[in-house]
């Protein structure tokens, strides 16, 4: 494999700390091990691992940041196990609490931007068309190749601090041109314009496309052209949760894709789909594994919720309060945007529990289980078994207002025509 | 007999084989204290893979599994050695920090289409020669 006469030096520790060591013997290793031919240097990076797995994850970067390693490229942090403002949120035993809040000090010590969120590209962090980046998080990787279109793989624990410490990452996979090309074609233009531009279509069409595609780099041509950044976040996260879903060309939006065959590199698709709408209502189902009656909680925000999104649920609210618990899980960034307007109060006043810095599916926040969890998340209703125990109910945001005002499940079929 | 495998990570280890029947993410699918396999449905549910040569022929690859699996080394519940059915960085990258950590590491290598079966004894050379071996047994 190629170094650089740079990188050569930094791996000798003949210049730099020992922790710049570290971190580009890992990236050097690990481009080896895939068949890389080269590093290529990155421009901004995302960093999944600051959640707590395990002691070994806090003490390696406790080593890095002793041994000297600081980020050298903009980096935000993904959330961590823990609501740094109330950490009491969270019911992990108090050994792990202490483990999960030094993981997250040792990433701001390397000089991460504290953002803690799974939404970067909606807290300020957006990569350019074309830039060479190394992100985490499944649905912000999505986001940043689909939406973006700047260019990364699905970097995970321990690789994802690396590539920020050393500024590089291993020249395989989608940074590289030619595995950007779509071979899967799916086509949505079958379905009703009403039902293709509705915000609860894009997450369930997100969860179809990670089963149908899995790794395959697909292009879904059909979809309306002015469809929002929170839609398309909900159609990311819904995709990289059923499958190992990175780049999803959406004709129209994605800036690599002006057109199906644009997307396809002018080679004719390895498989077409034409998604029927009962298609649709079978995905739309599978996301629910309770039916009907009573619910226990509403979670939102998988991904964080935004500023718009929070004030939709405060419309569709309409000052009725909530008979079961409402978590919203957002940045820091969108709370502080509601406290501008008093909007948190009145968020609370109806029964909202806002989750900052982390998640209810990532650690216990969620009643204790068993339980029935009512979302508009594909990404919160594909985890909840397994990681909380509860079962999920899949509806739109209307729904969840409805169903947490009532305290069961209320589904409007009306907009699934 | 004997197969080539590539190396990704250089070792040497001798052990009995667990054989992944169906994919896993150790992300969700390993405990990393005990080891144990807690997928539910998954064919080797409830079997441990500490001290076992494991044949993994394909991975459902969640990226947080290189910290279960650096989670293991830590606990001291780590398998002796991996054999790929396709190369993979995500299980490697954990053995990689391992090494960073100065803790004991294991050899993981790629071989195509594996074809051992739970209970075999296996050894595997730097070079990732893999060969069958009969336990010495003192008569």
């Amino acid at each position: 494999m190629y170094l650089s006469g740079f990188e050569k030096t930094i791996l000798s520790g003949s210049t730099g700390q020992r922790g710049d060591q570290m971190a580009l013997e890992i990236v050097a290793e690990t481009a080896r091990m895939l068949g890389a031919e080269r590093l290529v240097e990155i421009e901004s990076s995302h960093i999944d691992g600051c959640l707590y797995h395990g002691d070994s994850g806090v003490l390696f970067c406790e080593k890095l940041v002793t041994e000297g390693a600081r980020i050298k490229v903009p980096t935000t942090t993904n959330v961590g196990a823990l609501n740094l403002l109330k950490p009491d949120q969270t019911r992990l035993p108090p050994e792990q609490r202490k483990m999960a809040f030094r993981l997250m000090v040792a990433h701001e010590k390397m000089g991460c931007t504290p953002s803690w969120t799974c939404a970067p590209y909606q807290a300020g962090m957006r990569p350019t068309l074309g830039q060479q980046v190394a992100w985490g998080e499944s649905n912000a990787v999505a986001f940043t190749n689909t939406v973006l279109g700047a260019r990364t793989n699905r970097y995970g624990d321990f690789l994802d601090i690396a590539c920020a410490i050393s500024g590089r990452a291993p020249y395989y996979g989608l940074h590289k041109d030619e595995n950007r090309i779509a071979e899967m074609l799916i086509d949505v233009s079958g379905l009703s314009p009403s039902l293709i531009s509705t915000d609860a279509f894009f997450p369930v069409l997100g969860a179809m496309i990670g089963r149908l595609a899995g790794e395959t780099v697909c292009v879904v041509d059909g979809m309306p052209k002015h469809a929002t950044d929170d839609q398309l976040k909900a159609l990311c996260a819904g995709a990289a949760s059923t499958g190992a879903v990175a780049l999803i060309h959406i004709t129209g939006i994605t800036p690599e894709a002006p057109d199906a065959a644009t997307a396809l590199g002018g080679l004719e698709p390895k498989e077409i789909i034409h998604i029927t709408h009962d298609m649709v209502i079978e995905a739309r189902n599978s996301l629910s594994l309770a039916k009907a009656g009573p619910i226990d909680s509403v979670a939102l925000g998988s991904p964080h919720f935004s500023n718009e999104e929070c004030r939709s649920l405060l419309t569709l609210a309409n000052g009725q309060k909530f008979k079961v618990p409402v978590y919203i899980c957002l940045g820091r960034h969108t709370l502080e945007q509601l406290e501008a307007d008093n909007a948190d109060k009145d968020l609370r006043n109806l029964g909202a529990e806002f989750v900052v810095d982390t998640c209810v599916v990532v650690t216990p926040i969620l009643p204790e289980s068993p339980g029935v969890m009512m979302t508009n998340s594909a990404k919160f209703a594909h985890y909840a078994t397994g990681n909380t125990g509860h079962a999920p109910v899949f509806g739109t945001l209307f729904d969840c207002v409805k169903s947490a005002q009532a305290g069961h499940v209320i589904w409007d079929q009306g907009v699934w025509g | 007999m004997t197969w080539e495998s590539e190396v990704l990570f250089a070792g040497t280890a001798q052990g009995t084989v667990l054989r992944f029947d169906k994919p896993i993410s150790f992300w969700g699918g390993i405990n990393p204290v005990t080891s144990a396999v807690t997928l539910a449905g998954h064919p080797q549910h409830g079997l441990t893979i500490a001290d076992k040569i494991l044949v993994i022929p394909s991975l459902i690859g969640s990226s947080s599994s290189s910290a279960i699996i650096l989670e293991l080394f830590y606990k001291k519940m780590a398998p002796k050695a991996l054999i790929l059915g396709n190369r993979d960085a995500i299980l490697p990258v954990g053995v990689v920090v391992a090494k960073q950590m100065d803790w004991p590491t294991i050899p993981v290598v790629v071989l195509p289409d594996p074809p051992f079966q739970t209970g075999t004894k296996l050894h595997i050379d730097e070079n990732g020669l893999i060969s069958e071996f009969q336990p010495y047994t003192n008569s």
